[in-house]
């Protein structure tokens, strides 16, 4: 198989256009592919951190039950007992 | 699991890439017949290179999904298949710009290559639709995994096909990849390696995005809290549906307990 | 058809996967399902006369858009295959319908039959309704289209014969494949033709020296072997991976 003899050889100020469009859009795919992981990192952490605030949420009202529970008291509060959001 | 390796594997590819432009634009001579304008033979034919690969490999992955039903062989050949379109629709921008360069249109019929890669890209691009309109995840997973493995052996098919067609018509338009001249053919191969790396990286890097994701889900079931926004895109990362169901009464009980 | 055939005498023989040994035979199951296949087709006739019917519109669309009153060589071959494959399509729709939706698919896999019985039959059914859309399109073709049409005939029944198998086999899988989601008029079609395209380039390709102006010729033995060998691989591979789209 041969190259074309048709197919001409652009001057390089042409030729370079064409050249860099085509690495550019190899680069733009990357970067914005960069970028939704970028979004869906942030995604992340911020569920994370709902999920930690839960937890100590959670502990704390874990710790407050075991208090009451060492220390009967007269007056309970029943809508302690409510399950987590 | 996934993560581990990501930092070396993102090194050596930013090595690659780095070497193999060096390499492109000062070490590889001019061609002579298509001069500066050939420096896209380097970007084009390691995409398109590692996009077919990638879908073989996607087939092969689907096998053994198939084989050992572990839902993890699912979401790899799920990634991987994504990927290698993306690289599929690259592969076809660049060759297109060639085209306009070479040739002076944006799309030409005589490139087999390009051509065969259309009906590819076609292919493929049915493959989250037919993924995301099957709600059992299980069934999704198997279905897609069946879709891979007929693609997977169409994509040899077809290139024989489209080839075979075009020879009949016109001689190659954009050059082939045969009887490269010394300096040419170490640029290609290092860029058909830092190509493979970059596709490596990317795939490990959404590997590893999916599988935290879905391990914070199971997280979240298990803490009790449901999602306040329930994500509207339906993704084919495991642990959807699967038995992290516990009783409210047990989750009170046995409170948050502290990790 | 003969290369069908000797498939499902040889798969006769082998037991049933997962150890499972079929009760009845191969031959006799797929024979039992496809005489069910026709007998409902012929019952119900919501495939054929609306495949036949479209491909003969399709002819006349064809005259209007290309404002032709003949067409010869590679436009001849390319409309026939086009209007062909799109009839195809409109039968690969309905394919697996019926079974999805009033318990086919349950009943089957009850049943002690090998689950590639399923996949022939339907196979088979399709080929059939293809054969008998041809024996209605191809004579209108000619008479609406008048393409120069010689002594061609058998050759030009081999290439529709090897295109047919191949449409038959691509589009029961790919009717498998669409017929359990929700868009699934959609996706047939959409998953369909990317993956029959080799079969139109090896048809169209193969026919067009037949309705050549001048001087006729035959098809070109690489196009057949093209045709051959596409059939044999989707066969083999619809055969390997139809059993995970039948497990629920």
């Amino acid at each position: 198989m041969f190259l074309l003899a048709e197919t001409p050889a652009l001057p390089l100020h042409t030729a370079g256009k064409y050249v860099a469009a085509a690495y550019v859009v190899v680069f733009a795919i990357v970067l914005i592919y960069v970028a939704i992981m970028a979004i869906r990192l942030g995604r992340i952490e911020r569920d994370l951190g709902e999920l930690l605030a839960l937890d100590e949420d959670a502990a704390g009202r874990a710790e407050v039950q075991a208090h009451e529970a060492l220390a009967p008291e007269a007056h309970e509060d029943p809508s302690r007992e409510s399950a987590p959001a | 699991m996934y993560g581990k390796g990501l930092r070396a594997l993102s090194f050596s590819t930013v090595v690659a890439v780095t070497g193999a432009l060096t390499l492109v634009f000062f070490y590889a001579p001019l061609d002579e017949e298509q001069g500066f304008l050939q420096k896209i033979f380097y970007v084009h034919v390691p995409l398109a290179i590692i996009a077919l690969c990638g879908f073989v490999l996607g087939a092969l992955l689907a096998i053994a999904h198939l084989r050992t039903r572990d839902p993890r062989w699912d979401m790899r050949s799920y990634v991987v298949i994504h990927m290698s379109l993306i690289f599929a629709l690259a592969t076809l921008i660049t060759g297109s710009i060639w085209a306009k360069g070479s040739w002076g249109h944006w799309w030409v019929w005589s490139e087999p290559t390009l051509v065969s890669f259309l009906i590819v890209f076609l292919l493929y691009a049915t493959y989250q639709p037919l993924r995301f309109a099957i709600e059992d995840p299980e069934r999704q997973a198997r279905t897609a995994s069946v879709f891979a493995i007929t693609a997977g052996a169409f994509v040899p098919m077809n290139f024989i096909a489209v080839r075979l067609a075009s020879a009949y018509l016109h001689p190659r338009v954009l050059g082939n990849t045969s009887n490269l001249p010394g300096p040419m053919a170490l640029t290609f191969v290092v860029s058909l390696v830092a190509m493979g790396l970059l596709f490596a990286t990317l795939c490990k890097y959404e590997l590893t995005a999916k599988h935290t994701r879905s391990q914070l889900r199971a997280l979240r079931r298990r803490l009790g809290a449901l999602p306040d926004t329930p994500s509207p895109r339906r993704s084919a990362a495991p642990g959807q549906g699967v038995a992290g169901q516990r009783s409210i009464g047990a989750r009170v009980a046995g409170g948050g307990a502290a990790p | 058809m003969s290369a069908t055939g000797q498939r499902a005498s040889e798969r006769g023989a082998v037991p049933a996967g997962a150890g499972r040994r079929p009760a009845v035979s191969m031959r006799t199951a797929v024979a039992a399902l496809l005489r069910k296949e026709l007998l409902v087709e012929l019952r119900t006739l919501e495939s054929v006369p609306g495949m036949s019917l479209f491909a003969l519109s399709t002819f006349v669309v064809f005259h209007f858009a290309l404002n032709r009153n003949t067409v010869d060589g590679d436009l001849a071959a390319g409309i026939l295959w086009v209007t062909l494959l799109f009839a195809a399509l409109l039968g690969v729709n309905r394919l697996f319908v019926a079974d999805a939706e009033d318990g086919g698919f349950e009943g089957f896999l009850l049943a002690p039959v090998e689950r590639g019985a399923l996949l022939l039959a339907k196979e088979l059914a399709l080929l059939i309704y293809l054969v008998v859309l041809e024996l209605v399109a191809v004579p209108a073709f000619v008479l609406l289209l008048a393409p120069p049409f010689a002594h061609a005939l058998p050759d030009l029944l081999l290439v529709l014969a090897l295109g047919d198998i191949g449409v038959a086999v691509v589009g029961t899988l790919v009717a498998a494949l669409a017929v359990r989601t929700r868009a699934r008029d959609l996706l047939g079609p959409l998953l369909g033709l990317p993956l029959m395209v080799p079969i139109v380039i090896g048809g169209a390709r193969a026919s067009s020296p037949l309705f050549a102006a001048t001087h006729a010729g035959s098809p070109a033995a690489r196009w057949l072997a093209t045709l051959a060998l596409y059939d044999l691989i989707f066969g083999l591979i619809a055969y390997a991976v139809f059993d995970f789209l039948l497990e629920d």
